[in-house]
């Protein structure tokens, strides 16, 4: 993958008329991202939002071409609608759905291996270019374009810090959420690899929580150099029992592994700036920028 | 290290695991599942053999906790099952029994079907150290464990099996057997989209293995495919959440029961996680954590805060919201309803930011409720207050 998205990045979006995505299709365009068409099946015809609906992605696709597309469908079909995506070479595609099953994520990810196709998420806010393109539910009016890539889990944390960047006087380059689920298509590595490359991106703002290891390499990686930008970091979770699930289906910790501790300090360890409030990332990168 | 996807499941008992293996055609010891001791007798009695006898329940520990007993004859599995009924462990009491014939184990292995979330794939995991804690054989003696990552397209094969079986010590006609077992258990995992299925101990008998216990737990997620499971789901939460939590989840709120004294409601996981640890930070102990999820309405966030509010360990109550598909105004309609209703004067401490800010500090401002804009100050104050209480 060259870029995620930009001005010109021709967006599907899948599940079109239902709710939510009737509701972010509206907020997208106004953000300024170029939704060309929308898919439901057996909607074929309609228009919504000014948009054509077509029943397949395939049809949308000869019609209008697509670049990337973003679903909104309901977790039993999102896994249909996805590998639709991947099979006509769309890239990235954005899973917003959340409650979508394990094995049909596993599924997600193995095919879109295959076809070198990043999928950003399940359960994730989307993803967001400050100023020219938003594929995501988050609120636009904290983000400001500038110099901070943000990786985050979690989507209202997310949204909290790119606030205090914003309020601090920075603003972001690209937004990544991961998603809360066990198994999502991205992880900090992934988009710390394109950050390094991304002339736009100065500083990386990560935003972690308990469960798993996705922070912990991460860590890793920027400790054996693989990310030379500064970082600033939060990991939430710190007053989490363990075993209890705090509300996204990955945050848990097991036993002794998952804890916010051990995340801190792999990223201390690894020389990034590790705020001990969501409010020090923004100050943190004021003073590193 | 073992890293699963634990802790979004429906745990099914053994029994009912049981049930799920022999239709995937994995060897299990006959066994029945009883509720009284007379019934135990009848069935010690048909079988005509020496029985096990144990208790089900969705907790783990069972066997420390006294839980497990043999018996030789009818009458001693009557007595053994009256003493077993009844019993309280971790909180639970004992309702139903698993009677089974006892076996003469050669060996006991560890076999589990789950999913490893850093590999994006089911992995199948195999250990001579059966009947331990697989966690704790992978913290203690990882070198014991023999990992098979399963190729999530083309499936799990015989030589990969084998390969397994043949890692732990297994050759001939033992290693045919015990592939045969893992290729069941994993085909078993990914038809019932299994976060966990295990078998602790897998029991090597005289003439092959057997399932001496079982394990299967169900992604809640994936429940729509498993129809036949769906009322099962409160249920298997028994044990695992306390009653407060049973009741929000009935309400279909995300809540998790902590123990200290101040009320925490937020929006979104991360940012309710974040609130937790500012409270922490700041000397406070959270009481709960409550997360609203994205775009709820006036009357969701008011049930949500009678919920908090109705706690009598709650002393204070500290609302973050970031508005974004959920509304700030909504939250503070919520608010003022709830302590309308409630009729209660604990003190709540709004922090909000986002769409409709404006709007909703007007609302929560005109009903004398403290609004902040930020999430430390508010948290301080939060502490403050339920200091004060």
């Amino acid at each position: 993958m060259t870029r995620f998205i930009d001005k010109d990045t021709r967006v599907l979006v899948q599940g079109i008329t239902g709710s939510q995505g009737a509701f972010h299709t509206r907020l997208m365009r106004e953000y300024g991202t170029r939704v060309v068409a929308g898919t439901v099946p057996g909607r074929g015809g309609q228009t919504i939002e000014g948009l054509p609906v077509y029943d397949t992605v395939v049809e949308a696709k000869e019609s209008h071409g697509v670049d990337a597309s973003i679903i909104f469908v309901p977790a039993p079909y999102a896994l249909d609608a996805a590998l639709e995506s991947v099979e006509e070479g769309i890239d990235p595609v954005v899973v917003i759905t959340e409650g979508m099953p394990v094995r049909d994520s596993v599924e997600l990810m193995a095919r879109a291996r295959l076809s070198g196709t990043t999928v950003v998420g399940p359960n994730t806010p989307g993803l967001i270019k400050a100023g020219e393109c938003k594929m995501g539910i988050m609120p636009a009016q904290v983000f400001k374009k500038g110099e901070v890539g943000v990786i985050s889990r979690s989507g209202t944390l997310f949204y909290e810090i790119a606030a205090h960047i914003t309020r601090v006087g920075l603003g972001q380059s690209t937004c990544v959420g991961l998603g809360g689920d066990p198994v999502v298509g991205l992880d900090y590595v992934n988009v710390l690899r394109w950050f390094e490359e991304d002339p736009e991106t100065e500083a990386v703002a990560l935003i972690g929580e308990i469960g798993g290891d996705a922070e912990e390499r991460a860590a890793a990686f920027i400790g054996d150099g693989g990310f030379t930008k500064p970082v600033a970091a939060y990991v939430a979770g710190r007053a989490a029992v363990p075993g209890k699930r705090m509300g996204h289906a990955g945050a848990i910790i097991q036993g002794s592994s998952g804890t916010a501790e051990s995340k801190m300090n792999a990223l201390r360890d690894a020389g990034v700036d590790v705020g001990e409030l969501p409010g020090q990332v923004a100050e943190s990168l004021k003073e590193l920028l | 290290m073992v890293e699963s996807v634990e802790g979004h499941r429906l745990k099914l008992l053994e029994y009912e695991a049981k049930e799920y293996f022999r239709r995937h055609g994995i060897p299990t010891p006959q066994g029945r599942m009883v509720t009284t001791p007379r019934e135990a007798r009848d069935y010690t009695a048909e079988l005509g053999k020496p029985v096990v006898i144990k208790v089900q329940l969705p907790v783990g520990g069972r066997g420390k906790a006294g839980g497990v007993r043999f018996a030789d004859t009818p009458e001693e599995a009557a007595e053994a099952a009256d003493a077993l009924l009844g019993m309280r462990i971790k909180g639970l009491t004992v309702e139903k029994l698993y009677v089974e014939e006892k076996l003469s184990i050669v060996n006991e292995i560890y076999l589990g079907v789950t999913v490893d979330r850093r590999n994006k794939a089911y992995v199948v995991l195999a250990s001579s150290e059966g009947g331990m804690d697989i966690e704790e054989v992978a913290a203690k003696t990882p070198e014991r464990i023999v990992r098979h990552l399963v190729d999530p397209i083309n499936g799990l094969r015989s030589y990969h099996a084998n390969l397994v079986a043949k890692r732990l010590g297994y050759g001939g006609r033992k290693m045919l057997q015990f592939a045969a077992v893992i290729e069941s258990l994993c085909e078993l995992a990914l038809e019932m989209d299994a976060e966990l299925t295990e078998i602790n101990p897998l029991a090597e008998v005289g003439d092959g293995f057997t399932a001496a216990d079982a394990r299967l737990n169900v992604d809640n997620n994936a429940l729509f495919r498993h129809r036949e499971l769906e009322e099962r789901l409160l249920e298997s939460y028994r044990g695992e959440l306390t009653e407060r939590e049973m009741e929000a989840k009935s309400q279909g709120l995300t809540y998790v029961e902590l123990d200290g004294n101040i009320g925490i409601i937020g929006n979104g996981a991360g940012l309710t996680m974040a609130t937790l640890d500012t409270v922490m930070l700041q000397g406070g102990r959270a009481a709960n954590f409550l997360d609203l999820g994205g775009g709820a309405t006036p009357e969701r966030i008011g049930e949500a805060a009678k919920f908090v509010l109705g706690d009598e360990r709650t002393r204070a109550l500290f609302v973050n919201v970031l508005g974004g598909i959920t509304r700030c105004d909504h939250a503070a309609e919520g608010i003022v309803a709830a302590r309308r209703e409630l009729g209660v004067e604990k003190p709540i401490v709004v922090r909000m930011m986002g769409t409709n800010e404006e709007e909703g500090r007007k609302i929560l401002n005109e009903a004398g409720v403290e609004t902040l804009g930020s999430m430390e100050e508010a948290a301080k104050l939060a502490v403050k207050l339920a200091e004060a209480s």
